[in-house]
């Protein structure tokens, strides 16, 4: 079964790089100065300044002006698709802990086909690791939602960590990155927003290879040319 | 003008030293000194607050923990938290938090370690240019960096950043110690304490000494902050 | 960072792969990690060093103080050795009451120490019966990506290698600030340190990064010094539940020597 990612807007944010100027600031620091200049996330006006309210890698696109995050604890948001690992079965669902500020809940409703209460334990069990879909942020924690292209329980293949932040570069350009690295190693992959890699390939050492190739991706902070990096890199390795 | 122990003059820092991404275990990590004092701090999270009970339903809540490594001072220091680390503790947190906006990840908890690895004085404050660093590489939301440097008067002349050796100066009116932090470029202070004897007319020359050094301080930082990117 | 359990998933992965002779960074299952070593972590240390193993980073510190010794060995200097898991140093480790990780750690660096008679606590008297030098070695992680216990265990011989006596003014009190030229008295050849066999299914491996300390299912630490150019084994413990089948515990032993010297050709560029 081939396991499909979630392309999100933040991917097609990283990769536009071409042509818009990006260099690396600090908590208020000056990005530009003008009226015309629109604040985006990460960033502030003050005056006739566009400040940054965090720090990262500064990207003018236009008249926007935002601060893209090179670092930093996964924040989770809606339609993300995340890694979890199940931690407790309850009478009305499971208990996902994703690694995230908040803790993590799947509805039984939320699984893909109907389930009765009896049969919650089979589907999935205390410690299983699953693809799911945030569809709700609530103050006291993140609803989860199986159902969507791709998602369920990951068999097989292990999991690692890479830094939340550096995912978008993971994936690529409408997937560019992350279809090269599949190709590379004829493994499956799954991506989650919240930094947590799944990989499940023929063979142990096309695996290796699948997770060193996304480690060495995931360490790059500037990012312009890395996918032409990778060609060459999987002709070295 | 009494001639400083140090040999510096009244204005001039130590040396200082910065370095971001020293500890790959935490969310962000910065090392800062100002000479002999070596400071370290990590930052972990947002992330879950336990116990619940302690969790803020508006807001995440910042927790920082300072303390002194056993070896770090001429006396050992025998392990655990003193009442002198739960002071300094609380008035970091204060210093740092006003540049923090935290209402965007409710019910969590941003940790702050901050530890002394050798103390020559100045302690407090390298680990708040520390932990400011630690926390812009945790990618907290942060309006702007703090900045933080000790004001000594030894006698009857103001000395920047005093060391130990300073510190014990005891001719005249003897040592007084002013640590001050203030959120970079602004005039804002969110560090005051005071030790000492001082007349108040020289209160805004301390303010003064305290706002060209945060504008070196401020430097380093920044430099620190760029240079982990490649 | 990571607070998040390791899955059965990366666990069985692992399994797989050490059936194999496979690890994630290249290395072979019994290959140690490089490491190297700094001194000088603190000038108020008497002696102090830092150990980089890979991605864990650990600092010891020695510190010498003036006490009574214990009323069963009025002849000797009395060792002390501490630890503090910074929960700066990973997002498992937590503030408050030391858990049983951080009781463990120093215990064992304390027996590897103690049992190969590095120190000569006889000769850290000063007044016998009344007075004796006390050494007190601290241990701090600083960034834990495994394999704790033998980084420690290199950081305190080479903080106790680099550790020197501070001045005793004429009224028995320290001067902390002027340090002698003495050394410690120390055993040149007796150089203890340890290793930590993991066990994950059948396999046995060294020098594990954190992800494959968290997988292993058995693990037991040895103090290894050589004596008289013998090599002894000074200390032992073994944790967690599962067993070590007597042909485990036979081929451990018979690759501490070769472990040991393998480190120490690396070690004694630093011991200089």
């Amino acid at each position: 079964m081939m396991i499909e990612n979630e392309i999100n807007e933040e991917n097609e944010q990283i990769e536009s790089s071409e042509g818009n100027k990006r260099w690396v600031v600090v908590p208020g620091e000056i990005i530009v100065s003008g009226e015309d200049f629109l604040p985006g996330e990460g960033a502030r006006r003050e005056g006739d300044n566009v400040i940054a309210d965090r720090f990262g890698l500064a990207e003018v696109a236009g008249r926007m002006i935002k601060v893209i995050p090179l670092s930093g604890a996964y924040i989770p948001r809606r339609g993300n698709v995340v890694i979890g690992r199940v931690v407790d079965v309850t009478f009305n669902g499971w208990l996902v802990d994703t690694d995230s500020a908040g803790s993590a809940f799947l509805p039984i409703a939320e699984s893909p086909r109907f389930l009765n209460r009896n049969e919650m334990d089979q589907y999935l069990g205390i410690g299983d690791v699953l693809s799911a879909k945030i569809w709700s942020i609530k103050g006291r924690g993140i609803d989860l939602t199986l159902k969507g292209r791709g998602l369920g329980k990951l068999e097989g293949g292990f999991i690692f960590r890479i830094n939340a932040s550096r995912v978008p570069r993971i994936i690529g350009r409408e997937g560019s990155m992350i279809t090269l690295i599949k190709e590379k190693t004829g493994c499956n992959i799954t991506v989650g927003q919240n930094g947590w890699v799944w990989v499940k390939g023929d063979d142990l050492d096309s695996e290796i290879k699948a997770r060193k190739a996304i480690e060495f991706v995931a360490d790059k902070v500037l990012i312009e040319g890395l996918t032409d990096k990778m060609e060459v890199w999987f002709q070295e390795n | 003008m009494v001639a400083r122990p140090s040999g510096r003059k009244a204005n001039e820092m130590r040396s200082m030293k910065a370095k971001v991404g020293i500890i790959p275990n935490a969310d962000g990590s910065a090392m800062f000194a100002f000479g002999d004092t070596i400071a370290i701090a990590a930052v972990y999270g947002p992330r879950q607050l336990h116990p619940q009970h302690m969790q803020d339903p508006s807001t995440g809540i910042l927790r920082v923990n300072y303390d002194l490594l056993s070896f770090s001072v001429s006396e050992r220091k025998k392990p655990g938290p003193s009442r002198r680390s739960k002071e300094i503790s609380q008035v970091t947190e204060w210093a740092l938090s006003p540049v923090l906006d935290l209402r965007a990840f409710p019910n969590t908890v941003i940790d702050v370690q901050i530890y002394i690895l050798q103390a020559d004085a100045g302690t407090r404050t390298a680990g708040i240019n520390a932990a400011s660093m630690a926390l812009a590489h945790a990618g907290i939301p942060m309006k702007n960096l703090i900045c933080s440097v000790a004001v000594g008067k030894l006698d009857k002349d103001l000395a920047l950043d005093a060391d130990n050796a300073e510190e014990h100066y005891d001719e005249g009116e003897g040592h007084t110690d002013i640590p001050l932090a203030k959120i970079a470029g602004t005039d804002e202070f969110t560090l005051m304490q005071l030790d000492g004897k001082i007349p108040p007319e020289m209160i805004k020359d301390v303010l003064e000494m305290v706002n060209k050094g945060c504008e070196e301080i401020y430097e380093v930082q920044k430099k620190a902050l760029k240079e982990i990117v490649e | 960072m990571s607070s998040m359990d390791i899955t059965n998933l990366t666990k069985e992965k692992l399994t797989s792969m050490f059936n194999a002779g496979k690890r994630f960074d290249g290395r072979g299952l019994l290959d140690l990690k490089d490491f190297e070593v700094e001194y000088g972590v603190s000038n108020m240390a008497e002696g102090s060093a830092r150990v980089r193993m890979g991605k864990t980073e650990i600092i010891a510190g020695v510190k010498m103080e003036v006490g009574t010794p214990y009323p069963d060995s009025p002849n000797k200097g009395n060792l002390t050795v501490s630890a503090d898991l910074l929960p700066l140093a990973s997002p498992r480790f937590e503030q408050g009451p030391p858990k049983f990780n951080a009781i463990e750690l120093p215990r064992l660096i304390d027996r590897m120490i103690r049992e190969s008679g590095m120190i000569d606590l006889k000769k850290l008297v000063i007044v016998e019966g009344e007075k004796v030098w006390t050494v007190i070695v601290d241990i701090y992680p600083i960034n834990d990506d495994g394999a704790l216990v033998d980084a420690a265990s290199i950081a305190c011989v080479a903080a106790l290698k680099n550790a020197v006596f501070p001045k005793l003014k004429e009224d028995g009190k320290i001067d902390y600030h002027a340090k002698s030229d003495e050394r410690l008295p120390l055993v040149e050849t007796t150089i203890p340190l340890t290793f930590t066999f993991y066990k994950l299914g059948d396999n046995l491996f060294l020098s594990p990064v954190r992800e494959e300390e968290e997988a292993c299912e058995s693990k037991v630490t040895l103090g290894i010094s050589k004596l008289d150019g013998r090599y002894m084994i000074n200390s032992c413990q073994k944790g967690l539940s599962v067993p070590f089948r007597q042909e485990e515990i036979e081929k451990i032993v018979k690759l501490l020597p070769e472990k040991y010297d393998e480190v120490m050709k690396t070690f004694n560029k630093y011991l200089k």
